[in-house]
């Protein structure tokens, strides 16, 4: 049987920041990809998608951005060929192709499971992505037949979408979507619930550039006060666009979209929705007005003010008579923007939550030697992103270091 | 069989809505109603809601008399117990709608109650208000409405009626279908 000391699962951006930091403490790896490096960045998104954050914000563990456009916003091809160009940097031991069926521990043993064959190791990295398999309310299966129904995943371009269309979320995904039909001329209807609402820029600065210059993005999971509920708040409702522009309820009512509350409930062809939606708004307009104020003191506090642009607040969330019932009989189409969930059915139960989620506490997973990096606040709010993922790689690999060292003193 | 209503006495004048109808039929603002309740709070969980006026065929209308209805949680909750649960208000609210839609419908129909009892009950799993799993819905995951009626009337007649009185039931309406609320701090 092959046998190496660590196996990394997944040759996305987590696994290639894990292999950079395991050469750094000259630990010898496998980096187990299913199909090709950053093949999700190929395959599963839309046509115009780009990345959230601006291009500087792209820092792996020995690599980074280093393009003419450090301000602007990648495409996910551009990303695609970041991740290929860096794996070739970092010389990562990527063998693409390789599906891993399970992953079985015998004390500090572990078994690889792959179609090409099994792999002893002592240590296991989970890095394959928190965004690969879509979460889809059980109401869909209420949906009317007529409907073609798909995740954000699966949709690429307003060409190949026939209307009217039921977006569902609004979130960074189901915005963008909505707001691409909506400019072409494709009735929307889109359904909000919970989200977070963020203006591109503020006072001249990308957002990301404010979140990361107050550190917001390092808040740390073991200093939060509630990790089950930060790790699954709502992605940030934001657009990288070249002209920089802000993408919120109010922009995408204005281009047209018919904006209603949470799905709840299917009778025949009529869609209802939740009538707290106005509560939805509120809570994102407050939680956005506590964001810049805090920006605000950060730049009294520091003087900044002659090298800033005046605070310009966002208007409130602008909807009035929401409608709680649609039919759907005319439309043809439905795109569940809602989310992902895990999906680890090679790995072992008892390592899994009641939802099916890897248990762990800041990546170190409950079973001796396992890991799993990149899922939503692993270990700091930024784990989930290109930019977040390093940082938690460069800490936990001292830590699994340290675990095999333990394993090969128990092992003479 | 209209004319078995002379006969029939659920104690719904039937004559005085039918009449409302015809005449609102024809002055529609005089349909607006708006219906009220003060609410104060009193301690922890406890607080009271009073309903004495609202607003209806074009002026402000009350009560014979102000009415209270103290909720609180009770003591599995670790809380005094000084009135129902909220929820299980919007349960009486409910069954008291229909009822009342049991009686006018029969009134009408010329079918004489002698008596009708309903048992509400609402499901609920607490880890959604609770926080526990944020799949789970802070409402009624689902809610039961048993009728016993004893009427002059067969098992369709009695069936008629309460399929009836749900489709006219203000309430059934309220937690069936959503319902646009605006929370504010004035």
């Amino acid at each position: 049987m092959q046998s190496t000391p660590a196996v990394i699962i997944g040759g996305g951006q987590a696994g290639l920041a894990m292999s950079a930091s395991l050469q750094n403490q000259s630990i010898d790896h496998v980096v187990l990809e299913r199909s090709e490096v950053a093949n999700s960045w190929l395959t599963e998104r839309w046509d115009s998608l780009r990345l959230l954050t601006p291009n500087w914000m792209t820092r792996l563990p020995g690599y980074s951005y280093k393009g003419a456009d450090p301000d602007g916003y990648m495409r996910s091809s551009e990303v695609a060929q970041f991740l290929t160009d860096y794996a070739a940097a970092i010389n990562a031991p990527i063998r693409t192709g390789v599906e891993v069926s399970s992953v079985t521990s015998n004390g500090n043993s572990h078994i690889v499971s792959t179609n090409q064959g099994p792999i002893r190791t002592h240590a296991v990295v989970v890095a394959t992505g928190a965004c690969s398999t879509p979460k889809i309310p059980a109401i869909a299966k209420d949906m009317p037949t007529h409907l073609r129904q798909m995740p954000a995943i699966a949709y690429r371009n307003p060409q190949s979408t026939e209307g009217p269309v039921l977006v569902v979320g609004a979130s960074a995904s189901g915005m963008q979507i909505a707001d691409e039909l909506s400019r072409v001329g494709i009735e929307v209807t889109l359904a909000v619930g919970e989200h977070t609402r963020l203006p591109r820029t503020y006072r001249g600065m990308d957002i990301h550039w404010w979140m990361d210059t107050l550190g917001l993005l390092d808040d740390r999971y073991d200093e939060v006060e509630d990790i089950a509920r930060a790790r699954r708040l709502p992605s940030l409702q934001l657009v990288g666009t070249p002209e920089k522009r802000s993408l919120d309820l109010n922009s995408v009512g204005e281009t047209g979209v018919q904006i209603v509350g949470r799905i709840v409930g299917m009778n025949g062809n009529t869609a209802q929705f939740s009538g707290g939606l106005a509560n939805h708004c509120a809570s994102a307009d407050l939680k956005l007005g506590r964001l810049l104020k805090s920006i605000d003191e950060h730049v009294s506090d520091h003087g900044l003010e002659a090298e800033l642009d005046a605070a310009s607040r966002p208007l409130p969330t602008n909807i009035d008579s929401a409608k709680t019932t649609v039919d759907l009989a005319s439309y043809k189409t439905v795109i569940w923007a809602t989310g992902f969930k895990p999906n680890f059915p090679w790995l072992n139960d008892d390592l899994l939550d009641n939802k099916g989620a890897i248990r762990h506490d800041g990546g170190v997973m409950t079973q001796p030697g396992m890991y799993v990096l990149g899922m939503p606040f692993t270990r700091r709010r930024k784990s989930s992103f290109l930019d977040g993922v390093g940082p938690d790689a460069l800490e936990l690999a001292p830590h699994l270091h340290k675990h095999l060292d333990t394993t090969a003193s128990v092992n003479h | 069989m209209t004319n078995a209503t002379a006969t029939v006495d659920n104690g719904v004048n039937v004559e005085a809505l039918l009449g409302a109808r015809e005449a609102l039929t024809g002055a529609r603002p005089a349909a607006e109603f708006k219906w009220s309740a003060s609410n104060e709070w009193i301690n922890g969980a406890h607080s009271q809601s009073t309903v004495s006026g609202f607003f209806g065929l074009g002026e402000a209308q009350a009560h014979r008399q102000p009415y209270t209805f103290d909720t609180d949680h009770p003591e599995v909750f670790a809380s005094e117990d000084n009135g129902a649960t909220p929820v299980e208000l919007v349960l009486a609210g409910l069954a008291g709608c229909l009822t009342a839609g049991v009686a006018a419908v029969a009134q009408n129909r010329g079918i004489q109650l002698h008596s009708v009892k309903a048992t509400v009950s609402g499901d609920m799993d607490i880890a959604g208000i609770l926080g526990i799993d944020s799949d789970v819905r802070n409402g009624f995951s689902q809610i039961d409405v048993a009728y016993e009626i004893d009427a002059d009337g067969s098992p369709e007649d009695i069936q008629g009626l309460v399929a009836q009185s749900q489709k006219r039931s203000a309430v059934f309406d309220v937690v069936t279908n959503p319902t646009n609320v605006q929370v504010r701090v004035v």
